[in-house]
């Protein structure tokens, strides 16, 4: 929103609302301001996640008027609303299925900041905001997910709530279970407290979204060079071209969507979560939903309580340094021949973690033998995340850093306009 | 019209601010505080604090699961072979060093009942309930317990072994009240 307005009231009506409230003028300033013309669809993500929270908030509020967060009654209340609701078999796994679907828009949003050093100078707010949302959604779809009171939703409440257990007593750690909890183990009051924030937490992330798009209005987008918009030539209005762009990502998204939500509702979910919560009896494997397993293999690959919390938050704190970690001066990795390289295989590192989360950490990866009692003996998961968990943090801390200094970058052309008409291959 | 005149000394203003400033910051963490405990466990869930359980249902070998504050609490009638195993171990080569000793609370003569272990069954690593694992039944390699969530290993006093528990089972409060009833939730009034 830099200074002038695209807008120009121009009936008696819109001229005076414009005076008194100039909320259309707020609108289409957002819409209509220009963007680099060389987006490409790794760009729709944004557009999908807003499409998928509004989704999210949609469902959300009407699976709260049938749900009741009671530990006797919470089960019985999704199987309720999934068997005897007006269209709750839709509603209650276009609720669940879309909180995966968001957190996979997310990962890919997240990555291609990564590649195309979105995060960088100017736009450091932009990424750090973004990451507070990912936070504040990663507590909403933990919470959300202890909800039905299945065996997997209290026994992750009780691992993840666990994890303050990890500050030594003496420094309150006792007490701030307690408090978590509302008593002495997850039970009743923690369910009900889980429900009042799950449905608070939305709305936060709504006002966190407003924050992410007023700074993304200030340098504009990012792009795939990475270079900043010099003219006019260089952009295009995000409205329509953008609109009609991200529209097209979506329903293509929406159809994916739409594959699991009809005919894989419970493909993400986990077996257990179907027996009703039972605070005595701990499932023989508890594993959290899917989009938290490589934090979940960081946590594990620490044989220490107190330093395996500390690493897997550490692994998300990490990210709020990106910006200032990163160090090169040229922002996309297009033109950076290594630093594509070891982002690759940050990538591939982030999935390895994912399936070493969802094992056992004892499970062997690939066996190289048999010892003298005749059981397999090879690569463990556990000695596996801790390899990957090695190079999650080198990635941030040594390689990004020291690549930025000692990497010679390809030539980039002159402008977004001549990358995109290929007049020129200039060398700036 | 005459202008302040510039000085260094705090004004009557200054004091004013900062006195009101002060009571607004006071007065809005007296608002927090109830804001914050109403979260706290409730007078009803405290009022359940105590259990009594009679050992001499138990048969040698066994344990039994009692629930206490909404968590499990094993009670095992040991062995004299696991209690030896327990007795002789050297507390040295433990990462929470504890006697099997310090792990029992007398009876009302005054002696140790090392038959009976009682401890809270919440692993001390993220808190699943370690499974009941006499000498190879499950995989546990102490006779104690084994916690299939991250693989910590207790013997059968319920101290860790092996794994990423930091502590042994906690040893909840209790007491004989007779020979054989413990009380749960409290200790012995001396």
């Amino acid at each position: 929103m830099s200074g002038q307005s695209n807008y120009n009231p121009k009936t008696g009506i819109e001229k005076w609302l414009d005076a008194r409230l100039p909320i259309i003028r707020l609108g289409v300033d957002t819409m209509i301001f220009p963007s680099p013309r060389n987006l490409n669809y790794w760009w729709t993500f944004g557009a999908i996640l807003a499409v998928m929270l509004v989704s999210q908030l949609i469902t959300g509020i009407i699976l709260a008027m049938h749900y009741v967060p009671h530990p006797d009654m919470a089960f019985d209340s999704v199987q309720h609303i999934n068997r005897n609701i007006n269209w709750g078999w839709m509603l209650q796994p276009m609720h669940a299925v879309g909180a995966s679907m968001m957190f996979l828009a997310v990962y890919i949003h997240m990555f291609r900041g990564i590649y195309y050093g979105s995060a960088k100078n100017p736009r450091e707010m932009i990424w750090i905001v973004g990451m507070v949302i990912y936070l504040l959604m990663m507590a909403t779809g933990f919470m959300g997910y202890v909800l039905p009171w299945g065996q997997m939703s209290i026994w992750g409440a009780i691992v993840i709530t666990n994890l303050f257990s990890a500050i030594p007593p003496e420094a309150a750690g006792t007490a701030v279970t307690q408090w978590l909890w509302g008593g002495f183990a997850v039970d009743g009051p923690t369910l009900n407290r889980f429900f009042s924030l799950h449905y608070l937490l939305p709305f936060l992330i709504v006002g966190m979204v407003i924050l992410h798009i007023w700074a993304l209005h200030i340098p504009s987008n990012n792009n795939p060079t990475g270079i900043s918009i010099k003219t006019k030539a260089d952009t295009l209005n995000f409205h329509p071209y953008y609109t009609v762009k991200d529209a097209f990502a979506i329903v293509v998204f929406l159809m994916i969507f739409s594959y699991f939500l009809f005919f894989k509702p419970d493909s993400m979910g986990h077996p257990d979560n179907f027996i009703p919560a039972n605070p005595y009896s701990t499932p023989a494997h508890i594993v959290p939903e899917w989009y938290y397993l490589p934090f979940y293999a960081i946590l594990r690959a620490v044989p220490d309580k107190l330093m395996g919390v500390v690493a897997m938050f550490a692994s998300i704190g990490v990210l709020f340094a990106l910006p200032w970690l990163d160090t090169s001066k040229v922002r996309s990795m297009r033109y950076r021949p290594l630093a594509k390289q070891f982002f690759f295989l940050f990538v591939l590192v982030c999935l390895g973690l994912g399936w070493a989360g969802a094992k056992l950490p004892s499970d062997l990866v690939f066996a190289t033998g048999v010892d003298a009692d005749g059981h397999e003996v090879g690569l463990t998961f556990v000695w596996m995340s801790r390899i990957l968990t090695i190079y999650y943090f080198a990635f941030f801390l040594v390689i990004l850093p020291i690549l930025g200094l000692v990497e010679k970058p390809k030539p980039r052309p002159a402008s977004i306009e001549a990358s995109v008409l290929g007049t020129d291959k200039g060398d700036n | 019209m005459s202008t302040p005149v510039e000085s260094d000394e705090p004004t009557r203003r200054d004091f004013i601010h900062i006195a009101s400033g002060t009571a607004v910051v006071a007065g809005a963490g007296f608002l927090a505080w109830p804001l914050i405990d109403q979260m706290n466990p409730s007078a009803d869930t405290l009022s359940l604090a105590t259990i009594e359980f009679d050992v001499s249902s138990l048969e040698e070998g066994a344990q039994v699961v009692a629930k206490w504050r909404g968590k499990p609490v094993f009670i095992r009638y040991r062995t004299a072979a696991e209690i030896e195993e327990a007795r002789s171990l050297d507390v040295s080569v433990l990462k929470d060093k504890q006697t099997d000793s310090e792990r029992l609370v007398p009876g009302p003569d005054g002696k140790l009942k090392p038959q009976y272990l009682v401890a809270v069954g919440i692993c001390t690593h993220l808190g699943c309930v370690p499974l009941f694992d006499p000498k190879d039944t499950k995989g546990g390699e102490y006779g104690g317990w084994f916690c299939p969530c991250h693989g910590s290993h207790y013997d059968n006093s319920g101290r860790i072994r092996k794994g990423p528990a930091p502590t042994n089972l906690v040893v909840p409060p209790y007491w004989y009240m007779s020979d054989t009833v413990i009380q749960i939730g409290k200790e012995a009034s001396v």
